[in-house]
């Protein structure tokens, strides 16, 4: 298990997280700018000192101020993907992919270089010095430069943030290759929910220095209350989906969770393959009969799990379906007309074309 | 305008002189920058101060004290003297010395300065991927500074060929061991008749310290490109 425990002040600001992680797969950092993000994965990697606090992995302590330890940074073997890439302008792309290689003892090198250098996509590169790289190449080259390096933790401190669209969709497979394929755990910074419930397996919202909620990705993004850095407009719960089957006549596509199911805008996609849905709070609408009549094609049966009253006109309903909690935002005076309480059984309504596509 | 062989010898001294003060003072100049410009500890404003003495001394009092610390009949030059032989009083090694401790300064705030321009950050990523600090230094501290060092060094050069004041009272006058360019003009301008012989010196002078400064400028482009790519 991967353990962290913070805690640092400076000025008039504080970081005081805990939280853990798997030692395999994706921990998301999530917040807005300013939540301490950044400062935790420093304090993490060793650039900053902490008042107080350990980072744990399984038996190894990295740096435990109750227990003296302080391991110096270069044996810690945390490796840092940064937004801005950090490569060396003075070496070529192979020289600083192999920067962190050659200083891993020849019999402790299990990661093959070729391996990597084909699986980033980065051979033709190998010559050219990072100032004649694309922004897209730069990320994919200091990705290769931190798995080379064999970290026992990789940190990745918002790697997209400074891409555009379609450069984020470019490197976005191959962090998903690399959670699916390193043995390592990932500490995943960004302020974007969409790369968050693309990679992450447990997610940590942190708030002012403050963790607000921590858990599995699905559990948290179904939570009442939670509410991420875009507002409240973009609550929504995710749900982790396969596809079942395509419908191609009418251009859609079945997807099949525990307890359900949903029909999307085609997806070109596998019968198979995991995906996760995300369902906006705002896009669903809640019914006590079945309407039949109703051009929305996703009708889901269930029973409210949670109801929380928002001090404005909002009421924010949790709706058990199967084993998905689903989040639907709707005015307070709907809940009460509709005397909506927990354990109540309710229709969650979805039109398919509100399903976030982009969050598969 | 042809110079006479006294004033070729007095050339090829200067340039003699400068290249070793330059390139003896180097090491220790960077040593003394990266103290000064990554590391905390006491007495490093007395360090500071000490290291930018000669640029507010007057010249003629730090070749007095040389004189009094390293002169024959001094405690540490007599005995250098008669353990190493080595002298450093009329000798062109003295005037060597003179005008290294003289550019010292100009080049440790030249390196500090590229250091604090070199990206500190690049030096924590080095680190993180493994590397102890002298591989930092070498592999990545030193390659980003060395634009800004190289053409110090050469600005350094061309600045110490104009020392005077240390070196004539440290290592004294004399032809063909410590009559640099500098020294050479005056010598001219105090025999009657010599104000030719002055002012071909003194243009020498003009076009040597031009030379550097160009070649600094130009060598600090191109290394900076073939660093950078």
């Amino acid at each position: 298990m991967l353990d962290v425990r913070l805690r640092r002040r400076i000025g008039a600001f504080s970081l005081d997280v805990a939280f853990t992680g798997p030692e395999s797969g994706v921990t998301a950092l999530f917040g807005a700018s300013g939540a301490g993000k950044t400062m935790a994965v420093n304090a993490i990697a060793g650039i900053v000192a902490v008042d107080a606090g350990h980072v744990r992995l399984g038996p190894l302590s990295f740096f435990d101020t109750d227990r003296g330890i302080d391991l110096p940074i270069r044996r810690r073997r945390i490796s840092t993907v940064f937004q801005d890439a950090r490569l060396f302008p003075h070496m070529s792309v192979e020289n600083n992919l192999l920067y962190g290689w050659r200083r891993i003892e020849t019999g402790e090198r299990r990661i093959d270089v070729d391996h990597v250098i084909d699986m980033l996509g980065i051979r033709a590169l190998l010559h050219r010095r990072p100032h004649k790289l694309s922004g897209g190449e730069k990320q994919r080259v200091g990705l290769g430069r931190a798995l080379l390096a064999h970290p026992r933790l990789l940190l990745m401190d918002e790697p997209l943030a400074s891409l555009d669209n379609a450069r984020k969709a470019e490197i976005l497979p191959y962090i998903e290759r690399l959670r699916d394929e390193a043995e390592m755990p990932i500490i995943y910074v960004s302020h974007s929910i969409e790369e968050v419930i693309r990679l992450a397996g447990t997610l940590v919202v942190l708030e002012r220095g403050r963790v607000i909620a921590a858990g599995d990705v699905f559990e948290v993004m179904g939570r009442l209350g939670l509410l991420p850095p875009g507002g409240p407009y973009e609550a929504g719960a995710v749900v982790p989906c396969h596809i079942a089957r395509h419908d191609d006549a009418n251009a859609l596509t079945h997807v099949a969770f525990e307890g359900g199911g949903l029909v999307l805008p085609r997806l070109d996609l596998s019968v198979g393959v995991s995906i996760r849905v995300r369902i906006l709070a705002r896009d669903v609408l809640v019914a006590l009969d079945k309407p039949h009549a109703i051009s929305a094609q996703n009708i889901l049966p269930g029973r409210v799990a949670g109801l929380r009253y928002e001090d404005g006109a909002y009421a924010e309903v949790q709706i058990a379906v199967g084993s998905v909690r689903l989040l639907a935002r709707i005015t307070r005076s709907s809940s009460e007309r509709l005397a909506l309480a927990v354990g109540k059984p309710v229709f969650a309504i979805i039109k398919s074309m509100s399903i976030d596509r982009r969050s598969r | 305008m042809s110079l006479t062989p006294a004033e070729i010898e007095s050339l090829l001294l200067s340039l003699r002189i400068s290249a070793v003060a330059v390139i003896g003072a180097f090491p220790i100049a960077l040593c003394l920058a990266y103290l000064l410009a990554r590391k905390r500890f006491p007495g490093k404003a007395l360090l500071d101060g000490i290291v930018h003495m000669p640029i507010v001394l007057p010249p003629v009092v730090l070749g007095y004290l040389l004189l009094v610390v390293l002169g024959t009949r001094a405690p540490v030059g007599a005995w250098l003297y008669e353990t190493f032989n080595v002298r450093f009083v009329f000798s062109w090694i003295g005037a060597a010395l003179a005008a290294g401790i003289a550019t010292l300064p100009f080049q440790v705030r030249a390196m500090r300065l590229s250091l604090d321009a070199t990206d500190g950050g690049l030096e924590g990523v080095a680190r993180s991927l493994g590397a102890g600090p002298l591989s930092v230094f070498i592999s990545v501290t030193l390659p980003m500074m060395l634009p800004g060092i190289i053409a110090d060094a050469i600005t350094a050069y061309a600045a110490s060929l104009g020392e005077f004041g240390a070196i004539i009272t440290f290592v004294s006058n004399i032809p063909g061991e410590t009559r640099t360019l500098p020294l050479a003009i005056y010598t001219a301008l105090q025999t009657p008749g010599g104000e030719a012989a002055a002012a071909r010196l003194a243009a020498l002078s003009v076009g040597l310290a031009l030379t550097g400064l160009v070649l600094a400028e130009i060598a600090g482009r191109r290394i900076r490109r073939a660093v950078e790519g």
